[in-house]
């Protein structure tokens, strides 16, 4: 993690997860305590693609922390729309906030923006880059459920344009992981998010199928296909609801495999599993409060 | 230097660059980085296929009256690892260097990656970190190993 900012998850190492996931771990048994910890503390909202999950729980875990958020509310109300480009938009911003969180649909644009700006930013996804917060809240659900070594994870779906799993996958090449990635053919992982797994000494397994290894994993990690992120809606629909996860899927699992998915889903997992012991997503979802709220307080 | 030298193959040149030991085929692509296109009225020689001692067959090329800058010869590196550049003035080789892979290039490769910040109308240079198997985009991280000199911005 270099200095005030979170852009990659190529930048955390073991013991930069292991001390988020640890702060994490503490907020989370006594959030009470946590309260006033940045009272008088703003942080920039400025998501240029839509979000739920992310933007609500970073304004949640500031709000925690006793400080506020500044939002940069819709793209068509700002001066985006106006032609301004991404640097001047975090320059001006950098004025209002102590701290900046950042979506944008293009690759590579937290890195840019962290050039331009000297308060910390974190990148809430670049375009089908990274989603290095993400992944923090993936690895302290899978810390809680399984643990992160010597655990064996399958990673689902859009593994091209699915900016959660690059992190993901980066992230747990830092830990004693074995990892299968299920996808089709068109969809597999990126050449820069192979040479990195490789590069960290780990395997690439690929399949086309998930049945081969499910019995093998402790985890499955599920994504929705990129929709917004295909050049061409043909090509989208011929992989469209590929996978489903169901009760039938699952009963070749082991019992205690964790399931879980970034959200939002769309029919990638029946909504029957959600009931059962391999349901983590959730969750997972909730997680996203005290893992940022982690984050902010070691940022800020 | 003797009468069958492949360099003496072209004609010599008064002042400018030699560039030798390119990779068999480079030589083309070699001119797109220099932007020599022969609508500059620049003077160039180029052989190709010729044999060299050193690699398995190489491409020469000469260049009148221009030499090369640092960031033209860090691209080249790319293209043609075993290149030597000879600068010329007055038919002498008053300089001879082995190009050297640089650690990063800044600037003058687009990333193929058009969905990249760097190719959204933003100020920023396009930087690339050197692999031992290609280049890697600083921002988006794509990883281009075929068809370099095809993203050289023109």
């Amino acid at each position: 993690m270099r200095q005030g900012d979170l852009v990659s998850a190529t930048s955390l190492s073991r013991a930069d997860v292991e001390t988020v996931l640890d702060h994490a771990a503490a907020i989370a048994a006594d959030p009470e305590s946590w309260r006033e910890r940045h009272a008088g503390t703003l942080l920039a909202l400025c998501f240029f693609e839509p979000s739920t999950r992310t933007r609500m729980s970073f304004d949640a875990a500031m709000k925690r922390l006793g400080g506020d958020t500044v939002d940069m509310g819709h793209v068509e109300s700002s001066s985006v729309e106006k032609g301004e480009s991404l640097a001047d938009t975090v320059r001006v911003i950098e004025g209002y906030a102590d701290a900046l969180v950042l979506r944008h649909p293009s690759e590579g644009a937290a890195r840019m923006a962290a050039e331009y700006v000297d308060i910390p930013l974190i990148n809430a996804g670049d375009g089908a880059g990274q989603h290095p917060s993400q992944t923090l809240l993936d690895l302290y659900t899978m810390r809680e459920a399984t643990g992160l070594d010597e655990v064996t994870v399958g990673i689902l779906g859009d593994l091209k344009y699915g900016r959660t799993v690059h992190s993901l996958a980066e992230a747990l090449t830092e830990f004693d992981a074995r990892m299968h990635f299920v996808s089709p053919r068109s969809l597999r992982l990126p050449r820069s998010v192979r040479y990195d797994i490789e590069d960290a000494g780990g395997e690439v397994r690929e399949h086309e199928d998930l049945n081969p290894v499910l019995s093998d994993l402790d985890v499955l990690y599920v994504t929705r296909i990129q929709r917004e992120r295909f050049p061409d809606e043909s090509e989208y629909r011929e992989v469209a609801g590929k996978y489903r996860i169901d009760d039938e899927t699952l009963a070749a699992a082991r019992d205690d495999l964790t399931v879980m998915h970034p959200l939002p889903r769309v029919d990638e997992i029946d909504s029957a599993v959600d009931t059962t012991d391999h349901a983590r997503y959730f969750r997972q979802a909730h997680n996203g409060v005290p893992v940022r709220m982690a984050l902010l307080d070691l940022l800020l | 230097m003797t009468s069958d030298d492949p360099q003496l193959r072209v004609s010599k040149i008064r002042n400018g660059t030699v560039i030798d030991h390119v990779t068999a085929g480079q030589a083309l692509n070699v001119l797109a980085i220099l932007g020599i296109d022969g609508t500059g009225g620049e003077e160039v020689s180029v052989g190709m296929n010729v044999p060299s001692s050193r690699i398995d067959g190489k491409d020469v090329v000469k260049v009148e009256g221009r030499e090369l800058s640092q960031a033209e010869v860090d691209v080249l590196s790319l293209i043609a690892p075993e290149a030597t550049i000879n600068i010329i003035r007055d038919y002498e080789v008053i300089r001879k260097t082995r190009v050297q892979r640089p650690n990063a290039v800044v600037g003058v490769i687009e990333c193929p990656n058009h969905n990249c910040i760097t190719n959204a109308e933003e100020p920023v240079e396009s930087e690339f970190d050197v692999l031992d198997e290609g280049i890697r985009c600083r921002y988006c991280d794509t990883i281009l190993r075929e068809k370099l000199a095809a993203q050289i911005r023109a």
